[in-house]
């Protein structure tokens, strides 16, 4: 294909994209934003088998083809309640890809100008650090790897020790353009990615992912400077834009910055000085299924607060039905969703949609959070430290300052939890022992059942 | 000069980037990190290119897995984010309570 045309293909495929992630931003469009940015690729993925430059398809097949299944089997097989792990996963790939692009690009290289050897090093130090940090993520997500931050003597020296390795050898690769230095490169890289992503713990999982999806959009816009694509380097922006104003969102949702996320191992400290004594002998109100479908089916407003714990027990659907219930019975029901409930963000959003919630129920924290006062009875379902008034209201508390929902100021609070023991803060809820609060020591799942068929029989 | 012409494309991108996405409603936020993930797969536009010239056995491996991890990330990220969004359903009309 003439080089013109092709060009021009790029721009339109950019173009799509750009057009896309806007229509991704709103409800009524989304879906055919994504179908737009879809044919984007498309398009540049033809115009680039086009290319003349192209003398052997058989290793391209074989990856679209091998590349292609697995994909589009992840991609109808996956459980709602994993999608934080495939979209980690995904992050990975992406940045492997471009550190791979990066290598076959070094290897060709016979006297490559100054440029193209900084391009390609910082591809693939970018692409290697995602990739390996995106796995860790993965591990953690999937439970294979411990979700608690990893944490050892001389962390911080040890991680500084490794990042000065990284600069070194790319420095090296760019002067030296040897093989071993673009190998040791890939290794350190691969190793800070591991390093840095250990400590970082479960609950902090949702600033990692957006901030992962993010650098794997840079991965894709450095391989474009080493390949001189401008399609890559477009829409690697993007996507690095993307990622990070997700990435500045989910942070302000914990009132934290970037740089404490990824470096305090939030966390750590807390759950090695175990709950917080203070509260430990109070009495709390233990209640049963009975007691609580009762308090459900003679309120007039329910506020239901998911959070992980809804993910982990599978119980979207249960909810689901327990609403239907409520509001055959004239209960106004509502969802009131932080934005970092879950392992990643919009995860509560997923989760509901797919046990058909309809989407006007779901309400963020600022426009929900002023109506709790108003409100017979808060529903928190697996969520713990975003519902703690402590961040609220002592300044003592490590998670102050954070936002939270107000269940608190409901007329009634009902907590449905497996047991007493803290959330991923390491930190005691005052919620648990107000004499407002009526916990439900339980499975969420089997709970919620054994609510709808309390409820119809109420 | 290319690359000066490069780093042009890269910040402007960027701008248009962070005007597109400014405001996105929290309901969204998982399909549009999906779906821009998806997106950061236009790597396998070089994928293709390094893989397709030739060159030695390792270069082919390289380029293999190139495209593969690339291709996992286009499709299947276009094809959940669609499944994703086809799940976002508003209260159906008629049905319901005010």
């Amino acid at each position: 294909m003439n080089p013109e045309l092709a060009a021009i293909a790029y721009l339109l495929a950019a173009s799509l994209f750009i057009v896309g992630l806007k229509q991704l931003g709103s409800a009524r469009t989304a879906r055919r934003g994504n179908q737009l940015a879809a044919i984007g690729m498309l398009i540049a993925i033809v115009v680039t088998l086009a290319d003349r430059d192209i003398v052997s398809y058989g290793v391209i097949l074989a990856g679209l083809v091998v590349g292609g299944s697995i994909g589009a089997i992840l991609a109808r097989r996956i459980e709602m309640t994993s999608m934080p792990q495939l979209v980690a996963a995904f992050n990975g790939f992406g940045g492997g890809a471009s550190a791979l692009v990066a290598a076959a690009e070094f290897l060709k290289g016979v006297d490559l100008p100054l440029e193209t050897d900084i391009s390609i090093s910082l591809s693939t130090a970018i692409g290697a650090v995602t990739l390996t940090g995106s796995f860790v993520a993965f591990g953690k997500l999937q439970g294979i790897i411990a979700g608690r931050p990893v944490t050892y003597p001389g962390q911080r020296v040890i991680d500084v020790a490794i990042a000065a390795g990284v600069v070194a050898a790319a420095i090296w690769t760019v002067v030296s353009g040897s093989s071993l230095a673009f190998w040791t490169l890939a290794a350190t890289a691969s190793i800070l990615g591991i390093a840095r992503t250990l400590p970082i713990g479960g609950a902090d999982m949702p600033v990692v992912v957006a901030f992962l999806n993010s650098m794997s959009g840079i991965a894709a816009s450095a391989a474009g400077f080493v390949i001189g694509s401008n399609a890559l380097i477009i829409s690697g922006a993007l996507v690095g834009a993307a990622g990070l104003i997700l990435t500045s969102t989910m942070s302000k949702g914990m009132n934290r910055s970037l740089a404490n996320v990824l470096f305090s191992a939030f966390g750590a400290q807390a759950e090695s000085q175990g709950v917080a004594g203070s509260t430990e002998d109070k009495p709390v109100r233990s209640v049963t299924v009975d007691d609580v479908a009762v308090t459900l089916a003679y309120a007039d407003s329910v506020i239901v607060v998911p959070g992980y714990g809804l993910a982990v027990a599978q119980a979207q659907h249960a909810m689901r039905e327990l609403a239907d219930q409520l509001e055959a019975r004239g209960v106004q029901v509502r969802y009131a969703i932080h934005p970092v409930a879950g392992r990643m963000p919009g995860h509560m959003n997923v989760l509901l949609a797919e046990a058909d919630v309809p989407y006007e129920m779901l309400l963020d924290l600022d426009e929900i959070n002023d109506d709790f006062d108003q409100t017979d009875v808060s529903l928190v379902v697996g969520a713990n430290d975003v519902v703690n008034p402590t961040a609220r209201d002592d300044s003592s508390s490590p998670i102050y300052g954070m936002p939270i929902l107000n269940v608190d100021r409901a007329r009634n609070a009902v907590v449905i939890k497996r047991s007493l023991s803290p959330g991923f803060a390491g930190i005691d809820n005052p919620l648990f022992y107000e004499d407002d609060t009526l916990m439900l020591f339980a499975d969420a799942k089997s709970a919620l059942e054994a609510l709808s068929k309390a409820v119809r029989d109420a | 000069m290319t690359l000066i012409i490069g780093i042009t494309v890269f910040v402007l991108a960027a701008f248009i980037g962070f005007e597109v996405i400014a405001k996105v409603p929290p309901q969204l936020h998982t399909p549009l990190m999906s779906g821009s993930n998806a997106i950061s797969g236009i790597t396998i536009v070089g994928a293709i290119v390094v893989s397709g010239r030739g060159g030695g056995t390792l270069a082919a491996v390289l380029g293999f897995l190139a495209v593969a991890l690339a291709t996992i990330n286009v499709v299947g990220g276009f094809l959940v984010t669609d499944r994703m969004l086809e799940m976002f359903k508003g209260r159906p009309s008629g049905g319901g309570k005010t």
